[in-house]
């Protein structure tokens, strides 16, 4: 009996503590209340962001524009933007973003791919738990550190092979950037197939399908989702990649398919361009603003496309 | 329909027909034997999970597994298609005879073993594709291109679970989209199409409504005409209702296997008539 009166004393106890906290409370409402709008305008910060982004952008190449016409511009082959009668067609440079693109996800794609298949079906538990994070340095490493690789040890490899090749082309770079893309399809792609039910894999297997064609038949279509924005995010990464091109493939603004010259790409041409002599004012400078919004509408491209495409192709499970 | 099949020197099994499975009459005559469990013993790493099993499984009957969970009971039938062979640290010990070859060895494909041993898990497991490609599934990765013969094989195995009336205008639909009983019948439908010779269900309405359950039932008794069933449940009325033969599991050992009838009527062991009256588990 005692006992059962001590227990009721301090419930009641309890409920008087509750009692005053909540008048406490009745003060800090305010705050419940403002930080609705504090979070909304931190949040908010991305977006001025990318509009004040845009702004400076547009507002520049319109400069630009003034001077170099919009179709000369995008459908000129020749860039020569320090010469005395200067042209400044983008052409070179898209064509050697999107050569150096081609290269790496030939690299990243299947290696990637592949990584995360054994990653996801076949390594084991230990393997995995050794490998997946041995992968993710790789994908830690500064970009800087892989262009110098490409400049000092890919390209003197490739050519101690092929002595035509030249001292700077976009082959070097374009295979060190796959490497570096190789994590992140490896990576994400690994996500999406280790969350597909195990019950599936368990159903193709019971009626007498091998792994290797449960693994392609039911686990990749089912992660097709994921690994396709895998490999979207990877584009897009070479399309925006800046530091490998720039070390090692050098600045010659060629208009060519060959893969063993030199070639510029938009972002290294921004560097070069940035980190040189360009008055404020000049056409040349207005020109990293045509170029620059150009990658700004490539990147956004892939990102919709990625985000299009991991709809589309989703089988729900 | 069936000219194609015959012309492709593939024999599809006969449709089985309701009036016939009422004249069926349970168990008593003896079919051959199937599965012939010698002792069968079986570790999850330090884990003794199934202790020294003697079994015999007959043809064309069903054949269910009864007991508390924990028992073993999933394990056995898991070890029957060596399915359980996924968990990682497994090991076993003894003999498992299927139609005289000893499964457990080590030169055994298991790809052909599942080729004849078809399997329908607790949780319907449909791919998510169409309900067309969920059942050409099958004969797909077993080499039958065929397009006629697809279309064929599809209609026969979803008549076969007398699903066919209810989905045959939706075959591009993502199977998915249908509820969990259709889904079940739907996957044993997927198991029909490459004509295994045994079909395994591990607590096949665990995860269903009553109705569900009920038409999962009577197709069970419609599949053993043409295979043989082996079936896991949870529910000793749907032990009693449908199977030839029980085998009560307790602790990873078999307590007791015998006509079903005998088993619920009359159990010799004290511990199974303790199960079926409901005193445990």
């Amino acid at each position: 009996m005692q006992r059962s009166s001590e227990v009721k004393h301090e419930a009641i106890r309890i409920s008087e503590i509750i009692a005053q906290n909540k008048q406490k409370k009745n003060v800090s409402n305010l705050f419940e209340k403002v930080i609705p709008t504090i979070l909304f305008l931190l949040a908010s910060i991305t977006i001025l962001t990318t509009l004040g982004i845009l702004y400076t952008l547009l507002s520049q190449a319109i400069q630009f524009f003034r001077t170099v016409p919009i179709w000369e511009f995008f459908t000129g082959t020749v860039l020569k933007p320090l010469s005395q009668n200067s042209e400044f067609g983008i052409l070179p440079l898209i064509n050697g973003t999107l050569i150096s693109t081609i290269i790496a996800m030939l690299v990243a794609g299947p290696i990637g791919l592949m990584s995360a298949i054994y990653l996801s079906e076949y390594a084991s538990e230990k393997v995995r738990r050794v490998l997946k994070p041995l992968l993710e340095i790789l994908a830690g490493i500064p970009t800087i550190v892989y262009g110098f690789f490409a400049f000092t040890f890919v390209t003197p490899l490739i050519r101690s092979i092929f002595p035509e090749v030249g001292a700077t082309n976009i082959l070097s770079p374009g295979l060190v950037m796959g490497v570096m893309i190789i994590p992140m399809i490896a990576s994400l792609s690994e996500d999406a197939m280790t969350s597909v039910p195990n019950a599936m894999r368990e159903g193709s297997l019971a009626m007498g399908a091998t792994k290797l064609e449960t693994t392609i038949k039911v686990v990749i279509p089912a992660a097709f989702s994921g690994i396709i924005a895998s490999f979207v995010l990877g584009i897009s990464r070479a399309i925006g990649e800046t530091m490998i091109v720039t070390i090692a493939s050098g600045s010659s603004k060629n208009f060519t398919f060959d893969i063993t010259e030199s070639m510029q790409t938009m972002t290294a041409y921004i560097v070069e361009v940035a980190g040189g002599e360009a008055a404020a004012g000049t056409t040349i400078y207005y020109s990293l603003y045509a170029v620059a919004i150009t990658l700004f509408v490539f990147t956004l491209v892939m990102n919709l496309l990625a985000r299009y495409i991991s709809r589309k192709f989703r089988e729900e499970y | 329909m069936s000219i194609i099949a015959n012309k492709m020197g593939i024999q599809l099994k006969p449709k089985t027909k309701l009036k016939e499975s009422i004249e069926m009459t349970t168990s008593t005559q003896t079919n051959d034997i199937v599965y012939d469990t010698k002792e069968l013993n079986l570790w999850y790493g330090q884990t003794h999970a199934l202790k020294n099993i003697n079994l015999e499984i007959h043809e064309k009957e069903v054949t269910a597994i009864i007991g508390p969970s924990g028992c073993g009971k999933s394990t056995y039938i898991k070890t029957l298609n060596r399915m359980v062979e996924l968990v990682p640290g497994v090991r076993t010990t003894g003999t498992i005879s299927y139609k005289g070859t000893n499964i457990l060895d080590r030169t055994m494909k298991v790809e052909n073993l599942r080729t004849k041993v078809g399997m329908v898990f607790q949780k319907p497991n449909p791919f998510p594709k169409s309900i067309y490609e969920n059942i050409a599934y099958g004969p797909k990765i077993h080499g039958i291109r065929n397009k006629k013969l697809l279309d064929e094989i599809v209609e026969t195995s979803l008549r076969g679970a007398y699903i066919w009336d209810e989905l045959k205008d939706r075959l591009s639909e993502n199977a998915f989209g249908l509820s969990g009983g259709q889904q079940q019948r739907l996957c044993i439908a997927r198991a029909l199409a490459i004509q295994p010779d045994v079909i395994l269900m591990d607590e096949p309405t665990s995860a269903l409504d009553p109705k569900s359950t009920l038409k999962i039932e009577e197709l069970a008794q419609e599949l053993k005409k043409d295979y043989s069933i082996i079936m896991v449940t949870h529910n000793m009325q749907q032990a009693a209702r449908i199977s030839d033969r029980t085998a009560f599991f307790l602790d990873g050992e078999v307590v007791e296997f015998d006509d079903t009838n005998k088993i619920f009527a009359n159990p010799s062991d004290k511990r199974t008539e303790d199960y079926i009256s409901g005193r445990f588990g």
